[in-house]
């Protein structure tokens, strides 16, 4: 079934770096959450991570991330390297690869006396946010949010953001410092088309500029086949991989959420 | 405290001569460690929704005193600190095992509480009433000792601040970022309400059970309503804790009244002005 051809674990995936997820899964107290989940990922490469709610999304992600036990294998192999494992939970030295993580809608209170700069400076530095904060940090800090032209939400208070300029911050945040893999969960939800737009941009040209692997869930699948290089269709287990067209043109597609997507991008 | 009561001497009010009123010149050298300590506690509490937590944590460190007062403790304090960091303990576990919201695992916790201390200490037909002096407080019995400690709490407060106040913050926002950042979310909820635990404890017996929690919601609150980065916000917030402390204290010796109700209507005056002013959404 699977179109991504590869060889053992530990050859690699031609020259290029991967991460391989095999066999994986994970149970929550009993219930089985995912079931014999593997695909690759690779450099430079956007995958579409779609599914029914609860069909496991943000459960592969946490698994990825080392939040959770699971079982089976997440291994990533630098260009030419040997293959790490990612456990769970344990750090494992240098080796291990970053992973930037843009979660889904944190919750900001329109009222939270966060700045953007408080929160970025929080996240990337040990200087103490409830102090002011320090030219040297302010830079730096600034120079992040252009790479997601938001350099202008600096003093912005984080509860003030809209959708789309929050996701900018979480996505400035998780290039800092630059990962290996980017994983995004539903950075399109409560984005409004323009700000869809741009996100979607900004991803393409930090895949480029970088050469990182990013893997991003979404429930839209009309721009599924602008960007994304590889579709995962996921309930429980992986029931298809492949380009946008062929997964969305596939009897599992329909049989998971029984409706066609036209190829001019309707719904 | 000898320097204190010279400095205090130089003040133009009639108890600050001196020679005499000592009580009074302690109790505002406590308003002035109890308050920023609170303005600075209360940012947080605020910011991670845990003003219901610490209102239990009173009530707690009431459980504890009378615990201590049945074990023939001479310092029922020492014993109150204890359960109250056990108990503080036990709802953070309770609260990651459980799948109950937060605010419901702290009312078992904090009706368990109270029960078991009204119990304990009304058991065998004895009367209430000795108790009575922990719910309002007495900031005017405050001897130089406590003060000393209250100080060096405050100062290993701000030490937990500089160190720790970015992966505090971060995991209140959001846990599963801050894990994807290494930070240890656990850790730091639970050095955190240690810390709650411990001030709030100490604490009672000078400010009071029932205004206790005000100290930890108000100043906060009230920074809220106008500040836009967490700098303004720490410093709203403080000099709005040490402001009310000084006008409630003073307040309280000139028309006799509870030196704590006094520095919570103050803080009530406080955040309705910064509401008034404040930013609109």
């Amino acid at each position: 079934m699977r179109k991504i051809k590869h060889g053992k674990a530990a050859s690699g995936c031609g020259d290029s770096c991967c991460l391989k997820l095999e066999g994986l899964n994970v149970r929550i107290q009993g219930e089985e959450i995912l079931e014999d989940v593997s695909f690759h990922l690779h450099c430079g490469e956007i995958a579409a991570l779609i599914g029914p709610n609860g069909a496991g999304k943000s459960t592969l992600f946490r698994s990825i991330l080392g939040q959770l036990p699971y079982g089976g294998s997440i291994t990533f192999t630098q260009m030419g390297g040997p293959a790490i494992r990612l456990a769970g939970g344990t750090v494992m030295g240098e080796t291990r690869p970053l992973i930037g993580y843009v979660p889904q809608s944190p919750s900001f209170d329109r009222g939270d006396p966060v700045s953007v700069l408080d929160f970025f400076t929080a996240a990337t530095a040990k200087w103490p946010v409830w102090l002011p904060v320090p030219k040297k940090y302010r830079d730096r800090c600034r120079r992040s949010l252009e790479r997601v032209h938001g350099e202008d939400l600096l003093d912005k208070p984080m509860g003030g953001l809209s959708g789309g300029q929050l996701q900018r911050v979480l996505l400035a945040l998780a290039l800092e410092p630059v990962p290996h893999i980017l994983v995004l969960d539903e950075p399109l939800s409560g984005v409004d088309m323009e700000g869809e737009h741009q996100l979607l941009e900004m991803l393409d040209e930090i895949r480029t500029n970088y050469d990182l692997s990013i893997l991003l869930s979404t429930h839209d699948f009309a721009t599924l086949g602008s960007f994304a290089d590889k579709v995962i269709l996921l309930n429980k287990r992986v029931l298809k991989v492949g380009t946008p067209d062929e997964v969305i043109a596939s009897p599992e597609f329909y049989q998971t959420f029984h409706l066609r997507v036209g190829k001019g991008g309707e719904r | 405290m000898e320097l204190w009561y010279q400095l205090v001497g130089l003040l133009p009010f009639e108890w600050a001569q001196p020679g005499g009123m000592y009580f009074m010149k302690n109790a505002l050298l406590a308003v002035l460690v109890i308050s920023p300590l609170f303005g600075l506690l209360s940012t947080m509490v605020v910011h991670s929704r845990m003003s219901f937590f610490s209102d239990a944590l009173g009530h707690s460190a009431f459980t504890g005193m009378a615990i201590g007062a049945l074990c023939g403790f001479n310092e029922p304090t020492w014993a109150a600190v204890i359960f109250a960091v056990v108990f503080a303990l036990l709802f953070n576990l309770v609260r990651r095992k459980s799948a109950l919201a937060s605010d419901t695992v702290i009312g078992v916790f904090s009706s368990t509480a109270v029960a078991l201390g009204i119990f304990l200490s009304t058991v065998g037909g004895r009367s209430f009433t000795k108790f009575n002096s922990l719910l309002i407080g007495d900031i005017l019995s405050v001897d130089p000792a406590m003060i000393a400690l209250l100080a060096l709490i405050l100062v290993l407060v701000v030490v937990l601040w500089v160190v720790s106040f970015n992966r505090l913050m971060l995991s209140a926002v959001h846990p599963a970022l801050a894990d994807s950042r290494g930070i240890k979310v656990f850790w730091q909820e639970t050095v955190f309400s240690i810390a709650i635990a411990v001030v709030v404890t100490l604490s009672m017996t000078w400010v009071g059970l029932l205004v206790i929690n005000s100290m930890l919601v108000l100043p906060a609150a009230a920074g809220r309503n106008v500040a836009r980065n967490l700098f303004q916000y720490h410093l709203f917030s403080i000099l709005g804790a040490l402001a009310a402390g000084i006008a409630g204290l003073m307040t309280s010796y000139y028309v006799g009244a509870s030196t704590g109700a006094a520095i919570t209507l103050y803080l009530a005056l406080w955040f309705i002005l910064t509401f008034v002013v404040g930013k609109r959404n």
